[in-house]
């Protein structure tokens, strides 16, 4: 029988039946901000995370740490488990072919830093190119502009439309015989945009261009299956998916981390140091140089285990079905502009107000309980395109659900009466 | 519902909001002395400081340009009317006052006494920035810049 909460039940995405119950996993979504309960919306900046991962984190913490890889007693030997458990789980979630191929990183930038330094460093040539688009995050442009700097190489940079999309062919345009590593966004931070990426990738390889795929904003929220995309690197983060910062995943092709020098040295990442030369261990440890980050990767592992049991093609539903009531109800409010508007999105959505600069927005949203972003958003070449110094971004994630966005445009009016 | 609105009018008072929607003395200040740049990052910020002050160290003249949130306007028109007719050492000396005043940390002051009895008059109306921690810098902005302008200090300032 439908109750007094029947609103409820109609928010439930077709195929996305349970996601609803997700929002209770997280302890921080229960409390009330200003007196108000919290309406998170700045997952795209870092997310949440469910009792899960933090109980898993805590238990590791409390039972099984000790250095990893070294040592016969028994808790070494739980923390490896565990750490090396991590990896099976993220293998299997984004579909690599080998667990030799997941490289744990600091996170999408350290991953990103990596391939510039090992891969390209070595090989860019001046005169040679790297390709990535207007769209991308400050993670992925500045790793480029350092390893043009050191080699006298050129960054060329592939323009967006109006809507915040790529013009496909104008990047195969770009793509020449000079072009040595193309580096993509899958999902725009700032934008929301969601890029060709299968086509981009086919083109690129016909061309023989290694493809970096910049995929922070999509493993949360999308099925990324690498090996369908066929891309050469993906990088991603954990804090942006349910789990804690200073983790995240380089996954690149065996050929690719085969051909790659190490990029630090220490221990772990060797199998015999002499003066008189160093043998390398074999991947992906080769890229894992130090102590890594093991309860990071424990927590990161208990997020992917708990995505898994929710079923990212159910996360996608509900977020795409959530992303569209969000844009239709602010597209209702007096004075919104709206800045991206792809035809392809996912979770986010920036926007002004007004004459409302961001920040002022922010400040009177979290009076209201309503976090979201306001600035660049680390993509000032996306705000200059626009010609702004900044824009106000709510974005979402699994546990955000229509109430969160009444909230949102609630908190929106009002903003326009504290400045009439 | 605890939230209410009207508490946010201590932040945004009539008198920052009307001096974020018509800023006084903006533009550029062709014969300017004294110029500096104050950037926030964070928000995104950029206020260009302009002052023309003569041979007995006397401000004549004061504007600024640039874009920024309300209450980064409204601080820097503020302190354009405030500062105009002062000699530049009281001019510092209101510098230190605001600093002190709106982030509670007196060592920001660059090792100068605060200003016990600076009558800061409309400039109180900035004070509601004390209860938001992360619009400090906003409000404080134009003053740094004001500091760096008149100690010729070349670099933009940055309140990140």
């Amino acid at each position: 029988m439908i109750t007094a909460t029947s609103g409820n039940v109609s928010e439930i995405a077709p195929g996305a039946e349970g996601i609803e119950r997700a929002r209770n996993d997280f302890p921080a979504l229960a409390q009330d901000i200003n007196g108000v309960p919290i309406a998170y919306l700045d997952s795209a900046a870092s997310s949440q995370q469910p009792e899960c991962v933090i109980e898993k984190v805590a238990q590791y913490q409390r039972h099984d740490h000790a250095n990893v890889h070294r040592g016969v007693h028994t808790l070494s030997h739980r923390a490896t488990e565990a750490y090396e458990g991590a990896r099976d789980s993220l293998v299997a979630f984004i579909n690599a072919a080998s667990r030799s191929e997941l490289v744990f990183t600091s996170g999408t930038t350290g991953a990103i830093n990596l391939v510039a330094q090992s891969w390209c460093r070595p090989r860019l040539k001046p005169g040679e190119k790297i390709l990535i688009t207007h769209l991308e995050h400050h993670s992925n442009i500045v790793p480029w502009q350092l390893v043009c700097e050191q080699t006298g190489a050129e960054l060329v940079v592939c323009p967006i439309n109006q809507r915040g999309e790529i013009d496909l062919d104008h990047l195969v345009q770009l793509m020449d015989d000079r072009v040595r590593m193309l580096a993509v966004a899958h999902v725009s931070n700032a934008l929301g945009t969601i890029l060709p990426l299968e086509q981009i990738v086919a083109a690129a390889h016909e061309r023989d261009i290694p493809v970096l795929v910049d995929g922070a904003q999509a493993v949360p929220h999308l099925q990324v299956d690498v090996q369908v995309l066929d891309c050469d690197f993906y990088a991603f983060s954990g804090h942006k998916m349910f789990a804690p910062t200073g983790i995240g995943v380089l996954y690149a092709k065996e050929s690719r981390l085969d051909a790659m020098p190490p990029w630090q040295g220490g221990g772990d990442m060797i199998l015999e140091v002499r003066f008189d030369g160093t043998t390398y261990n074999e991947l992906p440890y080769k890229f894992e140089a130090g102590t890594p980050n093991i309860s990071g990767a424990v927590g990161l592992g208990a997020a992917v285990e708990y995505l898994r049991t929710l079923g990212m093609d159910r996360v996608a539903r509900h977020e795409a079905v959530l992303l569209q009531y969000m844009v239709e109800k602010l597209s209702t409010i007096d004075g919104i502009r709206l800045v991206g508007t792809a035809r392809n999105k996912a979770s986010v959505q920036s926007f002004m107000l007004g004459e409302i600069h961001p920040h002022d927005l922010g400040t009177i949203l979290d009076h209201q309980g309503v976090a979201i972003r306001t600035g660049h958003h680390c993509a000032m070449p996306v705000m200059d395109f626009f010609g702004i110094a900044g824009t106000a971004r709510a974005s979402l994630a699994l546990y955000n659900n229509r109430r969160d966005v009444d909230r949102l445009y609630d908190a929106l009016v009002s903003a326009r009466e504290v400045f009439a | 519902m605890s939230s209410d609105i009207d508490d946010l009018r201590d932040l945004y008072r009539e008198l920052i909001l009307d001096h974020a929607k018509s800023p006084r003395h903006f533009g550029q200040l062709e014969d300017a002395t004294h110029v500096a740049q104050g950037i926030n990052p964070l928000c995104g910020d950029k206020l260009q400081m302009y002052f023309s002050v003569d041979e007995n160290n006397k401000i004549i003249d004061a504007r600024f340009e640039g874009s920024g949130c309300a209450i980064s306007v409204a601080s820097a028109s503020l302190l354009t009317e405030t500062v105009i007719g002062l000699d530049t050492a009281r001019a510092l000396e209101f510098f230190a006052a605001m600093v002190s005043r709106l982030s509670g940390r007196a060592n920001e002051t660059q090792g100068e006494d605060v200003v016990e009895d600076i009558d800061l008059g409309k400039l109180r109306a900035l004070e509601g920035v004390k209860e938001y921690p992360s619009r400090v810098k906003c409000a404080t902005l134009a003053w740094h810049a004001l500091n760096s302008a008149l100690r010729d200090i070349r670099q933009p300032v940055s309140t990140e």
